[in-house]
Formats: C-alpha cells, structure tokens, sequence
C-alpha cells in the first residue's frame, strides 16, 4: 500500500486505478483510519456513556421506569446534597488555591538555586505526584489514625492537645484538603518551574537595572509573563480536584456524618454501594457543568495562547 | 554625567578567566567603544561595570563613588540590551517609565521624561504600542529610550545592533551617533564590529583573550596599531600580513616577500628597521594601499606586477587577489584599471603606510 | 537637567553590603524554605517506611511512632509470600502492560495522522480528544457499569468482576492525554523531514516508522510513561468493577482486604503500599526527565 501511496503523491493521473484502491490509497482515507481506533475508545467509553447518564439519571431506582426530573427533585430536597455541593466547591477551591501558592513559591525557591542543585531539590519534591494517590492517602490515614496517630504523639509530647483528625467534621474537611494539597501542589511546582524558566533573564537585569526589588521583580515581571501557565494550570486542577475520588473514599468515605462528601464519592456510595444507579448517576451529573464551564475557559485560554505566540 | 574609571580589573568565572587585568579611565561625555572578537571579555567588561556580575578582583568607580559593592539600580546606570529585554506585557510608554515609577516619581514628570525621550528617538506615536508590534528597529529605539529616560550617569550599550539586518544597522549607527551627539552621557558600548567602533567612538579599546591590546581614537588604531592582533582586527578587508625578510640594499632596505617580489622600505623608516635585518618578520599593508599602478609612482611607493587569481568587482571598487608564496594577498583597484584572471596586472604599494611585526612578540616594530 | 536629578540614585552617607553577600543570603533563605518544603513532602513516605518495618506488637505498643526498636523485614516476608498480594501485583502489572501497548499503538496511531495528515474534521477531532481527556472518570463509571450489566443481561458475558475488564476501561483516561502529547510532539517535528522522507522515496507507514518514532522518542516514552502511572494508580474503576480478592488490581487490594473488619494491620498496609508505589517510584528515579516531560507537555505544548 505504501507504494500506491507514494506514487499519488506523484500526482501521476496518467496511471488508470481500480477505484476501490484509489479511494484506499488517498490519504485522507488512511489518515481516517488511523483516527479510527482513537474515535472508537473515545466515543464508546467516554462520550456514550456521558450522554448515557443523563438518560439514566432520569429513571427510577430499579430502571424500569421513566420519572423525568423525579431524581433531581429528591436531590435538591435533601440536606445532605446541598452539604456535598457546598463541600465539593470548598474543597476544590481551596485546595487549588493553595496548590497554586505551595507550587509559585516552591518554584520560584528552586529557580534561584545553582543550576546544577535544582534537579536533587525538584526530584525530591516531586515524590508526592508520583506515588499512587490510593498508597499516599493510605500512609495519611495512618497518620491521622485515631489511636495512634503520629502527630498526635508529637503534640502529646509537646503538651498540645490531641485532635481528631478524622472524627471531628471540621478537622476531616482540614484532613482532605491537606492531603489534596500535598498530591497536588508538585504538579503546580513544575509547572510554574517550567513557566519561570522561560522568562528571560535578560528582563530581570533589566528591571534590576530599573531599580526593581525581588517582590518587584516577581509582581511585575514574573507573574503577567505566567499568567497564561497560571490560568491554565488552575483550570485543570480545578476540575481534577473537583472530581477527585481518591482521596476523599480511602480517608473519610466521607464522614463524619457525610461532612465529607464530594460529588464523585456520594454518587459512588449510591450507585454501587446503595445499588441506586439512576441517583447516583444524577449525582454525577451535576459536576457536569463546572467541568464544561472550566473546560470552555481552557479551550479559551489555549487558544488565544496560540494566536500571542 | 560622570567618568568611568576601572582599575586591575579581574574576573575568573570558575577558573576560568575572562577577563585578566583591565585598566581604563573614561573621561566624562566620552563615547567610548570596546571592540573584540567573541570571548574577549568585552561583555563581561561591561556587565561589571553594571554591576550584573562581580569583579574577583579590581576597583570600579563611576563617577568619584567607588562601586564594587553598589547593586545595579543604585548605580545611577542605564544599559540598552543585545535583544532589546522589553517587558512585553508592557506598552511602550510603560517600558520607558518602568525605572522612574520604581523610584517614586511624580506622574508630570515621568510624562514629561517619556514624551522628551520619544521626541528625541522618534517613537511618539508608538507610545500606546506593545513591544511585539513593533519592528526590530523601532524596538531598538525604545530600549533606548527606556535608557535615556532615566537620565543616569553612564549609558550601557551591549552589542545593540547585533540582532538587525546589515541596511537598518547602518541607519540606527547613525541615530546613535545623533543622539550622543544632543545626549551627552558618558556611553560604553560593546561590539564585535569594527565598523560601528570606527565610526561611533570617540576612542577605542581593543580587546583580546580579557586583556586590552590597545587604546586610541579610530584614527590612531587604524594608522598605529600596536599590535598584530590590532592590526588584523580593525580595517575591512583586513590588512594583508606576508612573512619577509629585511635585506640589506646599498644604504636602504629591501623587504623581502618572495623570489619575485621585493619592496623597498622608505627612507624615514630605514633607521627605526636597521636593527631586524636578518630577522624573520611579519610585513602588513592594507588592501587600500594597493592600487593601480598608472603613471609616475609617488615617493615611498614602489610599483610591481602580479598575475591575479581572484578579481572581485564591488561597484565603486574592485579587489584583486594574487598569490605570493602561497599567501593570498588583496588590492583595491580602480574598476575600469582592474585586470583579468589570470593576467598579469600593474600594481603600486603605497610603503608609507606599511608595518613590520615581531612575529615572537606580536608587537608592530 | 540639573544635577539634582542626576544624583537621584546616590544617596550619600550610605553603606552597602557586597552583592554577593546579598545573593548568599537569598540563597540560604531559598535552602531554608525548601527543606520546610521536602519535610512536608516527603514525611508520609519516610513514615511508610518506618512502619513497614516494624511489627505488629511494637505498633500496638504506642512508643515512638517515628523511630523504629526492633526492625524486621516480618512485614514485607508475609507479603511476599502471600498469595493474594502477589495476584494483586500480577493483575496490575498486566492490566498496566497491557493498557500501556494498547494506548500507544492507538495514540501513535492517531496523532500521526492528525499532526500530519490535514483532513476533514481533523482539527475539530485534535479539540475533541482534548475535550475528552477533561470529562474525569467520575462522571462516566456508572453508566459504564450500567452498561456492563446491560450486556451481561443480554448476552452472559460477563463484564464485571473481571480484572481484565480493565484493560478495556483504561484506555479511556490515557489514550486522549497520550494523544494530545504525541501531537505536540509529532508537530514539532520540522516538515522538511517528512519532505526529504518522501523525495527519498518513503510512504507514510514508512514516515512513521522510520522517521517520526525515532525523532519523537521522547515523547514516546514520556507517554508510555504516563500511561503506566494512570494505570497502575487506578482506584475508581477497579473499586467499582471488581470485587472478589483474586481480581482485584494493587490499590484496590490493599484498601479493601488488608482492612479486615476493625482489625488494621497497619505494619502490612504500609508495606503493601510501599510496594505498590514502588514501580512508579522506580521507573520516576531513573526517568525522570520523561516523566516531568510528560507532566509538561500537555500543558505547555497546548
């Protein structure tokens, strides 16, 4: 085939083709093909099934009937849902935020080391994105267990009183957060490294010539010629964290008392725990618009990128 | 306003060293010009002076104010970048009033400074402008401006016009020049080309392997360089350096270049040569000194002839190439004289402008 | 111009510190904050560890959580030789593989074509499959799962509970990012390549092949990379598709069968997590540079 290809890019029309081989040898049809695996996965297993859970949501417990928005309404009447939207918002916002500072300052720490110590430093504190969230939640479970929590140890010794990391509902709010935050903010390290690496140097003699200081020089310089990385960064943690699953089962399950909740647990629970499908299918489908919302901004974000360049 | 003086300066980056004693007084409104070849330490020269790196040892003064351990923006210094360094999220007017917002200045008299700087540079109607709509020229501009705005003490220039094209780097040379001429700070300005040296400064230092070979007006440098390295870098075409011999001639001397070519040194330089006969030595003249020969040949010059190998017609000018001893050497001929490859051509060497070099010290004799 | 304004930067009577004193201090003060940082970052795998090694009477015994008395490798011996624990690794070594080969053929595949070749739609397909790598497993598991038992309803075969299952379900989270990062780097590769290939006489299976992967090879492997992170890292879709102990995948195993009612084994969790984070750990301590080039690619080549 490769030869009936190359010689149409010849554009010899003097040639006279079956035209089944033809229409096989042009090109667009093999690049067709060779998108063709691509659009099944993503069609069937992604697309599908995304369009499957609306109709899903909108059937009764045992799927036989149609109730329409009879899911929904049950939903909004209850407390504990309008806990889980509150939650879901707070956990996302709050992690991203502080992802995004943890991440700015870390690199901008690394940055002004020796070129030569900066790759010891970023390996070292890349550690927690590599380590499989499940494990990692694990080893913070442990760490917050009850009885023999580690840093309850250290704060007996130093006369600080105990706290409950898991049972008590405001601190497991602090407790998933944290652990968010720790899995997350390496990614937003290498990031804004990356970012900060582009700036050239030459600017900051610039500016320091200017007379600028070091918070100047970052206010004024660094982060306008980041913001595009900043913005795009945040928006895909954003939606991350938003659907993040993880952290929030393996930790609270999302006690105490469902304090914990986030959408993709809570619809976890119902679906295959509760053995409800079409309610926790409904669940789901409210991080639907947040997520397009977040995924229109990026798409926005992309491609005025590629207009500046 | 003020003069520049570095004294013993010496800078080792990692063993390396890149600049290896450097002694400089610059006077005040001086426009002076540190010329080299890549790596000769002229940059880094420059960068302590604005204090973008530190010297290992040696003093900086600007002005009376011994600098060393001044940062950069107390140094009351502007420096105009290879790659213009605009902030691009910046307009034009933002650039330039970056440095004077940083201090605190009243908003009249930063508007003031810009539109002063804009008039001078031409650029007033780019002021609402970002630096990537700008041309490569008009960008060069603004960097300037951004230098002049702050009206510092010594103007910074760090090979400027290296990132345009050959006809806008003739035309901002001249701006340049326009410009020192109604500003009048003191500027030290780094290039790799001689051509802006000799047309820009006021004087010149040559640089090579972080030491300076010389310092002079352009004319001194061009007519007395001290030393081969000198003599080789400045003037284009470069200067062409045979081997030779001095022999003795009755009570003259001959220089020696070949079998067939011989040229007869003028009288007032027979004294200061007597002492080299015998020596094996370096001999330099410059293309511009070998012209046509037509008519009476000038005192001091000799006339010859050489079969030409290349012949390269410039327009205005021709260069002849021919071979002596393996060495091709260039003359710049009047087009409707030129030869022919291949052609025997008269040729006239004007001797009065010729130098011996000590080929063991590289020194010009 | 007076010379009022030429002095504005001098301020007499002034002394300074040598600049390299200043760029020291910054220096120490970035040392400083960094090993706040690495403390923080590192403490739960350094604790990982130290629990691992020790029993589970020292555990129960409360002394000094972040010391280790009596060492032993009991935890890890148990482990290894359990049988269980080792099917959990085998599963999710295989699913991994396998996801890993099935992704890339897909994505090398694809991103070829849409780098290179422009069709119809092409470049609505690129912004689709970026599209698609945002909607987050969350949201697609249940109908999935309603979709499996659909079919097994209708035709006995049986989808769930089948730890191979998974290499079915996978794909879906990485081929589209494996694709996004093979077209940025596929992109930029210069066309003059691919027009010396086609003088020289190659056709595009031959571009590909010969040209294409071994130029982008890094990007290859930063994918491949990627994949098996995704892969083996799984929580979601081996918690809601598999159930019993032989078909489950590492991360799922250890959460739910070393917890076994209100007894924790803590001294075996943190091995069996250790060692689940392990081959991540390796593959990250010797690729490391593919591994933050995967991480990068997708944002920045966008």
């Amino acid at each position: 085939m490769a030869d009936v290809v190359a010689r149409d890019l010849t554009l010899s029309t003097a040639h006279r083709r079956l035209t089944m081989q033809k229409f096989v040898g042009r090109k667009s049809t093999i690049a067709f093909f060779m998108c063709l695996p691509l659009i099944l996965v993503v069609a069937c297993l992604v697309v599908y099934p995304a369009f499957y859970s609306i109709s899903l949501a909108m059937m009764n417990k045992s799927m036989q009937h149609f109730v329409g928005f009879g899911n929904f309404t049950f939903l909004f009447k209850r407390n504990t849902f309008w806990m889980v939207v509150e939650q879901t918002v707070l956990f996302a916002v709050t992690a991203v935020i502080f992802k995004a500072l943890i991440g700015f300052i870390a690199a901008h720490f690394v940055h002004n080391l020796p070129a030569k110590g900066q790759r010891k430093w970023r390996g070292m504190l890349l550690i927690p994105w590599v380590i499989p969230p499940a494990m990692s939640t694990l080893a913070w479970f442990w760490l917050f267990d009850p009885s023999y929590s580690a840093f309850n140890w250290v704060f007996a010794q130093l006369g600080i009183p105990q706290v409950a990391w898991l049972g008590n509902p405001y601190w497991a709010r602090f407790a998933v957060i944290l652990v968010n935050v720790w899995v997350g903010s390496p990614f937003f390290l290498i990031m804004y490294l990356a970012a900060l690496k582009s700036v050239p140097e030459q600017l900051h003699e610039a500016a320091m010539i200017d007379g600028a200081n070091w918070w100047q020089k970052i206010w004024y310089i660094n982060l306008p010629m980041m913001r595009n990385i900043i913005q795009i960064t945040a928006l895909f943690s954003l939606i991350v964290t938003f659907a993040n699953f993880d952290i929030v089962k393996i930790l609270t399950n999302g006690g105490p008392v469902d304090q914990t909740h986030v959408f993709a647990t809570w619809a976890f629970n119902w679906a295959i725990s509760g053995n409800d499908i079409p309610l926790g299918a409904s669940v789901s489908l409210f991080m639907a618009p947040i997520l397009a919302l977040a995924a229109v901004l990026i798409l926005r974000n992309v491609r005025q990128r590629g207009n500046e360049a | 306003m003020a003069q520049v003086a570095l004294r013993n300066i010496v800078k080792t980056f990692d063993k390396t060293p890149a600049v290896q004693g450097i002694d400089l007084d610059i006077a005040d409104r001086e426009f002076i010009v540190l010329v080299g070849p890549s790596g000769c330490g002229k940059s880094t020269t420059l960068r302590m002076i604005a204090g973008l790196e530190e010297a290992t040892s040696g003093e900086i003064y600007i002005g009376d104010q011994l600098v060393n351990d001044v940062p950069p923006k107390d140094r009351d210094i502007a420096m105009v970048f290879q790659n213009y360094a605009l902030y691009p999220h910046m307009t034009v007017f933002e650039n330039m009033s970056f440095g004077l917002r940083l201090k605190k200045f009243p908003k009249a008299e930063i508007k003031e400074r810009v539109q002063g700087a804009a008039r001078i540079l031409d650029i007033t109607e780019l002021l609402d402008r970002r630096p990537k709509q700008l041309s490569g020229g008009q960008r060069q501009r603004v960097a300037m401006g951004r230098a002049i705005v702050r009206n510092p003490k010594v103007f910074l220039f760090d090979e400027p016009l290296s990132n345009l094209d050959a006809k806008l780097r003739v035309q901002m040379r001249t701006e340049i020049k326009k410009i020192h001429q109604k500003v009048t700070t003191t500027t030290v300005y780094v290039t790799h080309d001689q051509v802006e040296a000799m047309t820009l400064a006021d004087r010149v230092v040559i640089m090579n392997a972080g030491r300076i070979d010389q310092i002079g007006s352009p004319h001194e440098v061009y007519h007395s360089p001290k030393t081969q390295f000198v003599a080789g870098f400045i003037g284009s075409p470069t200067m062409n350096m045979l081997p030779c011999r001095l022999v003795e001639n009755g009570s003259g001397l001959t220089v020696r270049l070949s079998d067939w070519l011989s040229l007869p040194v003028p009288p007032s330089r027979v004294a200061r040569y007597r002492a080299r006969v015998g020596k094996e030595l370096t001999f330099g003249l410059r293309p511009e000194h070998i012209i046509e020969g037509r008519g009476d040949v000038p005192p001091g010059a000799a006339a010859f002839e050489a079969p030409l190998d290349v012949v390269e017609p410039m327009g205005m000018e021709t260069m002849v190439y021919f071979i002596v001893d393996g060495v091709e050497v260039c003359g710049r001929v009047n087009p409707a004289a030129a030869g022919r490859v291949g052609e025997s051509m008269r040729l006239v060497a004007d001797l009065n402008q010729m130098h011996l070099i000590d080929p063991h010290t590289q020194m010009v004799i | 111009m007076t010379t009022a304004i030429a002095d504005a930067g001098h301020t007499p009577g002034v002394r300074y510190g040598s600049i390299s004193q200043g760029r020291r201090r910054t220096l120490y003060w970035s040392y400083f904050f960094l090993i706040l940082f690495v403390i923080f970052f590192l403490t739960p795998p350094v604790y990982m560890f130290i629990t691992s090694l020790k029993s589970s009477a020292e555990i129960s015994a409360a002394s000094n959580p972040w010391w280790v008395y009596n060492p032993t490798l009991s935890n890890y011996a148990d482990l290894l030789t359990q049988k269980t624990y080792l099917i959990f690794f085998r599963n999710s070594a295989v699913v991994s593989l396998c996801v890993v080969t099935i992704t890339m053929l897909i994505s090398v595949l694809a991103a070829f074509s849409l780098a290179r070749m422009k069709f119809w739609g092409s470049a609505t397909l690129a912004t689709g499959v970026f599209l698609a790598y945002l909607i987050p497993d969350t949201l697609v598991f249940i109908p999935l799962f309603k979709t499996f038992a659909f079919i097994h309803d209708k035709t006995g075969i049986e989808l769930i509970n089948h730890w191979w299952v998974l290499i079915i379900l996978l794909p879906t989270l990485t081929v589209p990012f494996c694709t996004w990062i093979m077209i940025g780097y596929f992109a930029s590769i210069p066309k003059e390549l691919d027009e010396a290939a086609l003088i020289d006489g190659a056709g595009y299976i031959q571009m590909l092949t010969k040209i294409f992967i071994p130029v982008a090879l890094p990007g290859i492997i930063a994918a491949m990379i990627f994949c098996f992170t995704v892969s083996w890292a799984n929580f979601l879709y081996g918690l809601a598709f598999t159930t019993s102990a032989d078909q489950l995948t590492l991360p799922v195993g250890i959460v739910t069968t070393l917890i076994r009612g209100d007894v924790y084994a803590w001294g075996q969790i943190m091995t069996g997590a250790l060692l689940g984070a392990a081959p991540p750990l390796i593959i990250y301590a010797f690729l490391m540079d593919y591994y933050i080039a995967g991480l990068t690619a997708g944002a920045t080549k966008g």
